[in-house]
């Protein structure tokens, strides 16, 4: 073999190297920066977080648990827990980062700890490190796995609208629903919110993967009014969804409304919620008023083998839910399904009986042994000013009964709604489908309105003009006691030196007259507890118009129940449901002990 | 008269490879007369960990199936996952794929220049090798926030975009390696001592390559032109202008020759995808990944990785999880069947130095 001289000689020219400057290791010793995403130990951003958890659930290598920190303020839509991470486990891919809805995590440049203790491998994020904030590197902004935007929901179009009273929301198709409900990280933050604690997570999770019939059984589980809710809740859970910090909340009432809506009589209803009813267990129970919370205490003592009767007052039951909220919003032949499935399976409903006129109180506590009262309220606030009494002034709560009763009521072509709250929008958008032209006077700001903002929107887009800061003074009539037109008053809005909000008050002079057909009053109802007999009434204990109950909804009398409106300041349909709900817990302890 | 046949424990603390495997040699003298491999010194279960993770969950698994090299594998895993559920991938991030695809090849030819040398003798080859590495683990690091573990290629394309004159500290990267391979060829190609302990040594039938599942460097080193870039061109390689060398003599050089050559590829492709990358979107982002349902369905993909030939199977079942994943590497084949077969009659030190030469990687042995 020859002697290979390029070989044992070129290896040589590595000597040339040795006056070269080292690459890698630097003189004096220097710690090396990390790059600007480098995925380094973890930041959290302790108030921005709201320990939902998601964090720890998409760990595949389960290195993050939640624990509740000492002395942490913890607000609504908070559950108060915060992210552990062990160190020893993470492997730093952070994908807790890209999928953290509020984006209070982030990793770090740091990258060096020495411990010969394990256990200090644990690390609070925020709380062990806070001076991770100046060294945030691997942050999800703009690049977060999760989605954001919600699949937006279709709508008749506002000429459309006003033409008929046809639905104006046209609910999710499969596809649209399953791609919300998808987004949904099930971490449950929503359900603290929600009155009666529905399952949220469980049923959107359902949909997610195509059960619609399981997610139509959970809804159930605790609200038996799931497509009313589904079609008009006051979905105070989306306010606190996770999403909410960064996006658009997901649209669980837009979900459930879907869910419930694929089911199409009450007997599928049964089939799919196919309820375990309890053999009767002899007792029996009174409940005045079919509304939301009647019905759902009705629905659920029923199946714990009570004998339940529900009065009600007029021919149809759900009281403001079939009275109350304008056809567009719910139809009849929804309500009617929900309805008749609680019928099918044991509720009992008396109608056309109205306690104190067909019925006494007395004779009802006779015949059962405790009594459930969701009358709600029925009387309106009177405006209190001059005219009021003319005709052409009517009250937005009987103008919408008898509108849902699908009565003629004459209200000429320009209608003036006093209020802001949902009873005020409806007024006014049902006026808008008779015809009128229509104009909300609100004392205060629009953002101060307590109606719901989809309603407010909806309302404008119908063409519905509002006039925020606006007193009325007095109600003009004509010669034959007819409105003519209404006085008002522009305000401005006062501070208030205690830090409530803000107040209006009447600037002088600024006064101005709208010529009108018909006003509409919607500032409020109360409670008419005029059939209840003395001797109760005397030991019936109410605060500021509302029957004082305890957290099962028990009054001050023993026996005595009460829920919704007439007991909480919450007014809409979902609070009543949870009255009725929480109320059965308490009847069957009340009932069911004084058996022992 | 015949020597007494001794047998010899070589490993499992890398014996030419990176990760733990086991090679038990009967020899007799100084040579081998039986080899047998023994794996499970570094099994971490990927394949049954994937099933009880969501699809994204996977990514963070997949890359550890492979230390030195984890770009394919989260290709794969990505490819697979697309080609099940038909997801589009926007062209920027196929350029960006490629790129890294090739950066991952260079840095894993890197750490195996130090290898090939440390296991001959030659000490000063790792320091450098290993040292210039370190540039390709820096562009890492900057571009994935990691320098090992990259978790960077996902479903739906890559999980971040190029930052501000990223692409220009590549090219300057590679204007660097470029002028380092000279020095390369003279330390170590070149090299006497390495020439005569890589010729002739650990050879490949090239009749039996292709039947025996030989891909990659040591199937090209025989003289075969295979390979998954050109035979079946994923992403954008079908844009792309690059020769896949061959080398004829099936021996540790033969190999060591492909990989040098390809080095210089590498280089060229990265430039050319610097140069003709698309602006747009990087990211076609999939649905939450706690609640992402892909449809029923399977795949197999295969990519070239600095091995060879690396291929994933993956079936859905319609769930929130993978049904199966089974990963179907070059080491394997190279690192038991193959390595078995032509220790037999090597010198026991050049076990190591044969074993490197076939790119064997055991976490993905095991899986």
């Amino acid at each position: 073999m020859a002697l290979n001289l390029k070989g044992i000689i070129s290896p040589y020219n590595a000597l040339k190297q040795a006056g070269r400057k080292p690459h890698t290791v630097q003189y004096p010793y220097k710690k090396k920066e990390a790059a600007d995403r480098y995925r380094g130990f973890h930041f959290n951003d302790i108030q921005e977080c709201i320990g939902c958890g998601t964090c720890s659930t998409i760990c595949q290598n389960h290195a993050i648990d939640m624990i509740e920190i000492e002395g942490l303020e913890v607000g609504p839509g908070d559950s108060g827990l915060r992210p552990r991470v062990d160190n020893g486990r993470c492997c730093w891919c952070a994908l807790c980062v890209d999928s953290c809805p509020t984006g209070s995590l982030s990793l770090t440049k740091d990258y060096l700890y020495v411990s010969e203790d394990p256990n200090s491998f644990l690390l609070i994020p925020g709380i062990d490190n806070p001076d991770g904030q100046n060294r945030k590197s691997w942050i999800s902004n703009g690049n977060s796995l999760l989605d954001y935007k919600r699949i937006p929901m279709r709508e008749l179009e506002g000429q459309e609208r006003v033409k008929s009273f046809a639905e104006v929301v046209l609910g999710y198709n499969e596809e649209e629903a399953r791609t919300e409900a998808a987004r949904c990280l099930g971490c449950g933050i929503c359900t603290e919110n929600c009155p009666v604690h529905m399952h949220i997570p469980e049923y959107i999770n359902a949909i997610a993967r195509g059960d619609d019939k399981m997610a139509v059984k959970i809804i159930y589980d605790n609200n038996p009014l799931g497509e009313t809710c589904g079609k008009v809740c006051t979905r105070r859970c989306e306010e606190i969804c996770a999403f909410t910090k960064r996006g658009e909340p997901i649209a669980i009432r837009w979900l459930k409304r879907y869910a419930t809506e694929t089911v199409e009589n009450e007997k599928m209803i049964e089939e799919i919620v196919n309820p375990t009813i309890l053999p009767p267990n002899g007792h029996s129970v009174a409940i005045i008023g079919a509304g939301p919370g009647g019905l759902t205490a009705a629905y659920y003592l029923a199946m714990r083998g009570f004998n339940v009767m529900v009065y009600e007052a007029k021919e149809h039951a759900g009281g403001m839910i079939m009275y109350g909220i304008p056809k567009y919003r719910l139809p009849l032949d929804s309500l009617d399904k929900q309805i008749e499935y609680l019928q099918s399976i044991g509720v009992e409903i008396k109608f056309n009986t109205k306690v104190g006129k067909d019925i006494s109180f007395d004779e009802i506590r006779q015949h059962h042994e405790a009594v459930y009262i969701g009358i709600g309220f029925e009387v309106p606030y009177k405006l209190g000013i001059t005219g009021e009494d003319a005709s052409g002034s009517i009250q937005a709560i009987n103008f919408l009964r008898e509108i849902n009763r699908e009565k003629h009521i004459e209200i000429g072509d320009k209608v003036v709604v006093i209020g802001g709250g949902n009873v005020a929008i409806d007024a006014a958008r049902v006026s808008r489908r008779l015809g009128a032209e229509v104009t909300i006077l609100y004392r205060r700001r629009v953002e101060d309105m307590p109606a719901d903002w989809e309603e407010i929107e909806g309302a404008e887009d119908e063409g519905v003009i509002i006039h925020p800061q606006a007193i009325p003074l007095e109600i003009i009539t004509d010669e034959n006691n007819k409105v003519k037109a209404i006085k008002y008053a522009n305000a401005e809005m006062i501070p208030d030196p205690k830090g409530g909000r803000p107040r209006p008050k009447i600037i002088e002079g600024d006064e101005h007259i709208l010529e009108v057909t018909t006003v509409i009053g919607a500032i409020g109802q109360e409670a008419d507890y005029s059939f209840l007999p003395d001797d109760i009434k005397e030991k019936l204990e109410i605060n500021r118009g509302r029957i004082v109950v305890n957290e099962d909804r028990q009054t001050s009398i023993p026996w005595l129940f009460a829920g919704g409106d007439i007991a909480n300041r919450r007014a809409d349909a979902i609070g009543a449901i949870a009255d009725g709900f929480n109320a059965v817990k308490g009847i069957e302890k009340f009932i069911l002990k004084e058996d022992k | 008269m015949r020597e007494k046949e001794t047998t010899l424990y070589l490993g499992p603390q890398h014996p030419g490879v990176t990760g733990n495997m086991m090679v038990k040699l009967k020899v007799a003298g100084d040579t081998v007369v039986k080899a047998e491999t023994h794996v499970g010194y570094l099994h971490r279960a990927f394949e049954k960990l994937m099933e009880q993770r969501t699809w994204m969950q996977s990514f963070p698994i997949v890359c550890r199936i492979c230390v030195p090299e984890p770009d394919p594998n989260e290709e794969n895993l990505a490819r697979a996952i697309e080609e099940i559920e038909g997801r589009e991938v926007p062209e920027r991030a196929k350029y960006i794929r490629v790129m890294i695809l090739e950066l991952s090849r260079l840095a894993a030819y890197m750490l195996w220049m130090g290898g090939q040398a440390g296991t001959a003798g030659l000490y000063t080859v790792p320091q450098w090798s290993v040292g210039d590495r370190d540039y390709i683990i820096d562009l890492f690091e900057e571009l994935t926030g990691g320098r090992i573990y990259h978790m960077y290629i996902w479903a739906g394309g890559v999980r971040r975009d190029l930052p501000e004159g990223f692409a220009d500290k590549v090219l300057r990267t590679m204007d660097y390696l470029e002028s380092r391979l000279p020095e390369y060829d003279k330390l170590f190609f070149e090299n006497a001592i390495f020439q005569k302990r890589a010729k002739g040594v650990g050879i490949i039938d090239k009749d039996k390559a292709l039947e025996w599942g030989v891909v990659g460097p040591p199937l090209r080193g025989c003289g075969i032109k295979h390979d998954v870039r050109i035979d079946e061109p994923y992403e954008v390689y079908d844009k792309l202008d690059f020769v896949v060398p061959t080398h004829e003599g099936g021996d540790v050089w033969s190999r060591a020759m492909v990989r040098r050559q390809e080095m210089e590829q590498s280089i060229s492709i990265i430039r050319q995808v610097i140069d003709k990358m698309p602006a747009g979107e990087y990211y076609n982002k999939v649905p939450n990944p706690l609640n992402w349902y892909v449809p029923e369905g399977d795949a197999y993909v295969k990519t070239e990785s600095a091995r060879g030939e690396f291929g994933y199977y993956a079936v859905s079942d319609g769930g929130l999880k993978p049904r199966r994943v089974h990963v179907r590497g070059p080491a394997y084949v190279h690192g038991v069947s193959l390595l078995e077969k032509i220790l037999v009659g090597a010198n026991i030190s050049d076990v190591a130095f044969i074993m490197n030469s076939l790119g064997v990687c055991p976490p993905e042995i095991e899986r």
